[in-house]
């Protein structure tokens, strides 16, 4: 526990450090507010029954932006340490494989909630000028933000993983970019197009990200879903230790 | 468990895809020693550190740090030893206290006692006016320092330290030098390197490797005279050609001798004597009682480069 103390703080660290963490956090930021806003425009000239949330998180706003930081959040986790060697140092102090991949998963972690905290917030700011606040209700944006929080750690997973296959950044990226929009274009698949899929839709529905996100947004907490996403992390986890310990295999 | 010996290597083989970096490695470490493991590039010396340090398993083979197989008992033996890699990779963003305060958590050390030997290896390696550089700021030397910090904050049984002193100025050199002595008797070191000068002046043991293979292992001094042969003598004379051949040819002691030409009327002659015979003082009354001029009458001691060329050459012919 002290040991993964230890090394989350210095994940942590690394982010702000080297300025990265600023970059991503202060970009994603400004995406969020320009989509936020281009929606909150939409709603002055229509009336809709659809809460506010699901709006924004059904948007192509929300998937452009997780699918374009969750791969800079993790493509130097592993890569970095190998190019440069201190994965050598790393790896022959006292420490387990589990709590280097949880300490660099969950410093990623962090720096994705900072991200995804403050359209939280405006969510809720918009209850003091809204004149029905059915749409914003704290349970809606905390099952939303739930969701949030689900999807970008089985992005961070994934990403994660990439990077611990290779000791290139940018190729790190490119892979979990690939992985991740892989997820995202079956969903949109699924829910816009199933008639071409066939006999495989309804299995194939049931990888649907967005329908996922649908229900976090209107404020349905299904357990499939954390069941899903509950194990999609641990497998993605459990792949990067694999990887970490493949050196040692004879 | 304790039987004195700190490194036991027996048989140790590496293969990486269609190459054998280290084959057959057999050698001991006793506690205590400053062992130098010497190589040309590509001897194998960093692997060989690689598997002690369990960073990567061997081929085949067994080795134990302080009685524990790092194969089978890795924990237990990182925590025991103090690994420097080559190139020293350091996070670079970080600062100099932050960082060994950060690798010293690793190691196991409880907060309190963390801050203590931070603070004292500071004070070792001569880092206190820098503790709060960040890491990329620092010159290689620094950094260098900040590399052997990290690797003695734990007080570890043994170090392993991968060509600590690549990539540093003369006085840098002498100063990691120094510190790597002053570790002697309370840590057992390994340290590997290609430079002979090192070894000779630090280690009081040497390992040297050629191709994966131990070709010689002993101290220093003993390497040096079971090579030297009684060492050479170096005289120069000035005397005619003819006479001063004549003159070595019949000396007692001479096993063979060489006659080149120096500047002016001198010649440089070199003697090889026999069954380790210094025949300086024997030379000095031959060439005074002919009367000859002598300008330099110096014995020649075998370095271990003489050593190591002489045996990877040894080596080149067998092949």
């Amino acid at each position: 526990m002290n040991l993964y103390l230890a090394l989350m703080r210095r994940e942590l660290g690394s982010y702000f450090a080297s300025l990265i963490g600023y970059v991503i956090i202060g970009m994603s930021l400004f995406l969020i507010g320009v989509s936020f806003s281009n929606l909150l425009g939409l709603l002055n000239t229509r009336p809709t029954d659809v809460p506010a949330s699901e709006l924004f998180f059904k948007s192509w706003y929300f998937w452009l932006i997780l699918l374009l930081t969750t791969p800079l959040l993790t493509m130097r986790s592993y890569a970095l340490e190998k190019s440069t060697g201190t994965f050598e140092t790393l790896t022959t102090t006292p420490v387990g494989e589990w709590e280097i991949v949880l300490a660099k998963f969950s410093s990623a972690m962090v720096v994705h909630m900072l991200i995804w905290l403050p359209p939280m917030l405006c969510l809720l700011g918009v209850r003091w000028y809204a004149s029905d606040i059915a749409g914003v209700g704290e349970g809606t944006v905390a099952s939303t933000f739930l969701g949030i929080v689900l999807v970008g750690a089985f992005y961070l997973a994934m990403g994660c993983f990439a990077s611990s296959l290779t000791s290139s950044q940018s190729i790190a990226a490119m892979l979990s970019f690939a992985m991740g929009a892989g997820m995202f274009l079956l969903s949109y698949w699924v829910l816009y197009a199933p008639d071409q899929l066939g006999t495989l839709a309804p299995v194939l529905s049931r990888y649907s990200l967005i329908e996922h996100m649908q229900d976090f947004a209107r404020g349905v907490l299904d357990t499939r879903h954390l069941v899903f996403y509950a194990s999609l992390i641990l497998l993605f986890l459990y792949l990067t230790r694999k990887v970490l310990e493949s050196r040692r295999w004879k | 468990m304790d039987d004195g010996l700190m490194i036991e290597v027996i048989n140790l083989t590496k293969r990486y895809a269609g190459r054998t970096a280290i084959d057959g490695l057999t050698f001991s470490v006793r506690r205590g020693e400053i062992v130098g493991l010497l190589g040309p590039n590509g001897a194998g010396k960093s692997t060989t550190m690689r598997i002690l340090a369990c960073f990567m398993p061997a081929s085949s083979g067994l080795a134990r740090v302080a009685g524990r197989d790092v194969f089978t008992e890795s924990i237990e033996v990182r925590r025991r030893i103090g690994y420097m890699p080559e190139n020293n990779p350091l996070y670079l963003e970080m600062r100099v206290n932050e960082y060994l305060k950060f690798r010293a958590r690793l190691k196991g050390l409880s907060r309190v006692r963390s801050r203590e030997r931070v603070g004292v290896v500071m004070d070792q390696c001569g880092l206190a006016d820098v503790n709060r550089t960040i890491i990329g700021h620092l010159s290689k030397g620094y950094r260098q320092r900040v590399g052997l910090a990290d690797a003695m904050v734990h007080e570890p049984e043994l170090l392993i330290l991968d060509e600590p002193t690549l990539g540093l100025d003369p006085n840098q050199i002498r100063s990691v030098r120094q510190l790597i002595k002053s570790l002697g008797g309370r840590h057992t070191v390994l340290i590997s390197t290609h430079m002979l000068p090192e070894v000779e002046m630090t280690c009081n043991y040497v390992l040297i490797m050629n191709e994966g293979r131990i070709l010689a292992a002993d101290q220093p001094q003993r390497l040096r005279a079971s090579l030297c042969e009684g060492g050479q003598v170096v005289a120069e004379v000035a005397a005619p050609e003819a006479e001063l051949r004549a003159c070595w040819a019949g000396f007692p002691g001479v096993a063979s001798f060489e006659i080149c030409a120096a500047d002016g009327e001198f010649l440089r002659c070199t003697l090889v004597s026999q069954d380790g015979l210094d025949l300086r003082s024997a030379v000095y009354d031959r060439v005074s009682a002919r009367g000859w001029p002598l300008r330099e009458l110096t014995r020649r001691q075998t370095s271990l480069e003489d050593v190591f060329v002489h045996l990877t050459r040894a080596e080149e012919e067998e092949a």
